[in-house]
């Protein structure tokens, strides 16, 4: 799993080449590898956007109203939950709790949390990333 | 007498210094439990964690120190033994082992240090939820200080103790909480649980005896190496000794962590210390101690905060995690919500969770767009029933018993949305429009892979 999370940080997802990399540096088979890798929901295995934004839509946060968290991010990026933006700068998820259900709504921007948002400061999230001052590209 | 109150333990001083400073945790008395334990015979220090009475933090409850006691000694097994810290916290609503990694990270590596002695491990696995990446900075910058100060490494504070901890990283998945699976994935596998026995504590990583416990039972220890383990004792109420760190969160006004006693009652962590529920709206019911558990009613909140209160009210304490869920909410929706989650993080192994999961899913969804006929409830019960004992990890258990109790506990909410063709709160409930979580590998599939319960 730490070889697949190298390979990851490096190519951004899990192509074929990257599994194939790990599977011969581990002497094991790309199929192995590719069976673990789907396991996790933290391995992509197609290209994601370069700021993953996971919404919290558990019992929690949804009682604080994660679903109309999710249906702004929804619009103010035009793309469905499980989507990615066509200019590949934003993957948006619906996501299982991320452990901050105290601070509902909780959002991960690259695994960095944010907490207590409100459908309202959506776009000033999305502006702010898009400006390049965001979570960064370090998770 | 009746517990009552915050009572602070674990994050004494935790308010008033920054803990994830090495020097600021000493200054406070850290790691001097460690230096007096390493002078301590191992079995001695069983026996306190015996008398402690401190059990398990992570759901089972189980008593720890009978738990490291089942620990072969180390010339008993050709194999190293070694200690697993379950770190993948992940049961909806718990959020307390990630705050004492983040603010006492310093007492979690300490116990390790210390629990490694006392059962004659040189190896400590912490296995780390992937999403916590704020938490792996700040556990890894304290492990980087343990070891300059000589705390973790090889002759610990003078004595011929060698301990190594390696944090190991998640990436995402609910089931390696349960201790088996998060054995799986530890050496690399998919994280699916294992058939028991053999237990880890005989054949746990790398097939060799393995103490796997959760991040608050080890930062506990210490306490009990300070004050000793009868002293701890006397905190809390019989069964359920100590403190315990309770998420509170849903429909309440200050939700966070709120280290109690055991026995406190369940009322004053809503109300007292949880400012109650917002804009004066009545309380419906709360899940005591995470999604997996049975609800309570309101009419159940003087319920004690102790394992054997819950057990007599028919749920349990699981995780600590207290979701309030004030009268705007569907109990449809809920469920749906909380099958929804277990239907994504079945492992798949066995097939009751697997299909049952799915049936559930598919029962409430019918139920909540009023498409469901009579007698599906009872259906909905009877998967549940099938699930249940059936599989072999807690997790298809952990979705059914809430979904059972919903239904038992709101059986005339659920029946009105077959007799009324719909969900009688009219688009009003505050779970309205809940989402079920992407399928992060099939994405592109998305409403192609459903399968039709009825022929």
């Amino acid at each position: 799993m730490p070889a697949l999370h190298l390979a990851q940080d490096r190519y951004g997802w899990l192509p074929p080449e990257a599994l194939r990399e790990v599977a011969e540096a581990l002497d094991l088979t790309p199929a192995y590898c590719y069976a673990v890798a789907s396991f996790y929901d933290m391995y992509h295995l197609e290209p994601v956007g370069r700021y993953e934004i996971a919404v919290c839509t558990n019992v929690s946060c949804a009682l604080a109203g994660a679903q109309d968290v999710l249906a702004a991010f929804e619009r103010e990026l035009g793309v469905q939950a499980g989507g990615t933006t066509e200019d590949g700068e934003f993957s948006l998820s619906s996501f299982e709790c991320l452990g901050g259900c105290g601070w509902a709504t909780v959002v991960a921007v690259n695994w960095r949390y944010r907490e207590h948002v409100t459908a309202g400061d959506v776009p000033g999230i999305v502006a702010e990333l898009r400006g390049g001052e965001g979570a960064g590209d370090d998770a | 007498m009746t517990p009552s109150g915050l009572h602070e333990v674990l994050l004494r001083h935790a308010d008033e210094r920054d803990l994830t400073k090495r020097a600021e945790y000493e200054a406070v008395g850290g790691y001097r439990a460690l230096t007096t334990a390493l002078r301590t015979d191992p079995g001695e220090l069983v026996e306190s964690l015996l008398a402690s009475g401190l059990r398990g933090r992570g759901g089972a409850g189980f008593p720890m120190g009978r738990k490291a006691s089942f620990i072969p000694k180390p010339d008993q097994t050709p194999n190293p033994i070694y200690l697993t810290v379950n770190a993948d916290e992940s049961e909806p609503g718990t959020f307390k082992d990630r705050e004492l990694m983040l603010r006492i990270p310093h007492a979690v590596i300490e116990g390790i240090v210390i629990t490694c002695h006392a059962i004659g491990a040189e190896t400590a696995f912490v296995y780390l939820r992937g999403e916590y990446a704020t938490e792996f900075d700040v556990m890894a910058a304290a492990l980087d200080e343990a070891h300059e100060a000589g705390y973790v490494g090889p002759g610990i504070a003078g004595t011929d103790t060698n301990v190594t901890i390696v944090i190991h990283r998640g990436a995402g998945a609910y089931i390696c909480g349960e201790e088996t699976a998060l054995l799986e994935s530890l050496e690399g596998k998919r994280g699916q649980p294992r058939s028991k026995p053999p237990f880890p504590a005989i054949s746990g990583v790398y097939a060799s005896p393995t103490l796997i416990n959760n991040v608050e039972t080890i930062a506990t220890v210490p306490t009990i190496v300070g004050m000793g383990g009868e002293e701890y004792a006397k905190l809390g109420v019989e069964n359920s000794a100590g403190t315990r760190l309770f998420s509170l969160s849903g429909n309440v006004v200050k939700g966070g962590n709120y280290e109690l006693e055991l026995g406190t009652p369940l009322r004053e962590l809503i109300y007292d210390l949880g400012g109650g529920i917002p804009d004066g709206r009545a309380l419906k019911a709360v899940i005591p101690g995470g999604s997996s558990v049975p609800v309570l009613t309101a009419d159940e909140v003087d319920t004690a905060l102790d394992f054997d209160a819950m057990a007599q009210a028919g749920t349990m304490l699981g995780s600590g995690a207290v979701i309030v869920i004030d009268e705007r909410a569907c109990m449809v929706q809920l469920g749906l919500r909380v099958a929804q989650f277990y239907m994504h993080e079945s492992c798949g192994k066995c097939t009751p969770c697997r299909e049952g999961t799915r049936w559930m899913v598919q029962i409430l969804r019918k139920l909540e767009a009023g498409e469901a006929e009579q007698g599906e409830l009872d259906l909905l019960l009877n998967v549940c029933d099938r699930i249940l004992g059936n599989c072999l990890c807690p997790l298809g258990d952990a979705a059914a018993m809430p979904i059972a109790s919903y239904v038992a506990k709101f059986r005339e909410e659920y029946q009105r949305h077959i007799d009324e063709g719909g969900c009688p709160f009219g688009g009003e409930s505050s779970l309205e429009g809940v989402v079920a979580p992407v399928d992060q590998h099939h994405a592109h599939l998305r409403g192609q892979i459903e399968v039709p319960i009825h022929a």
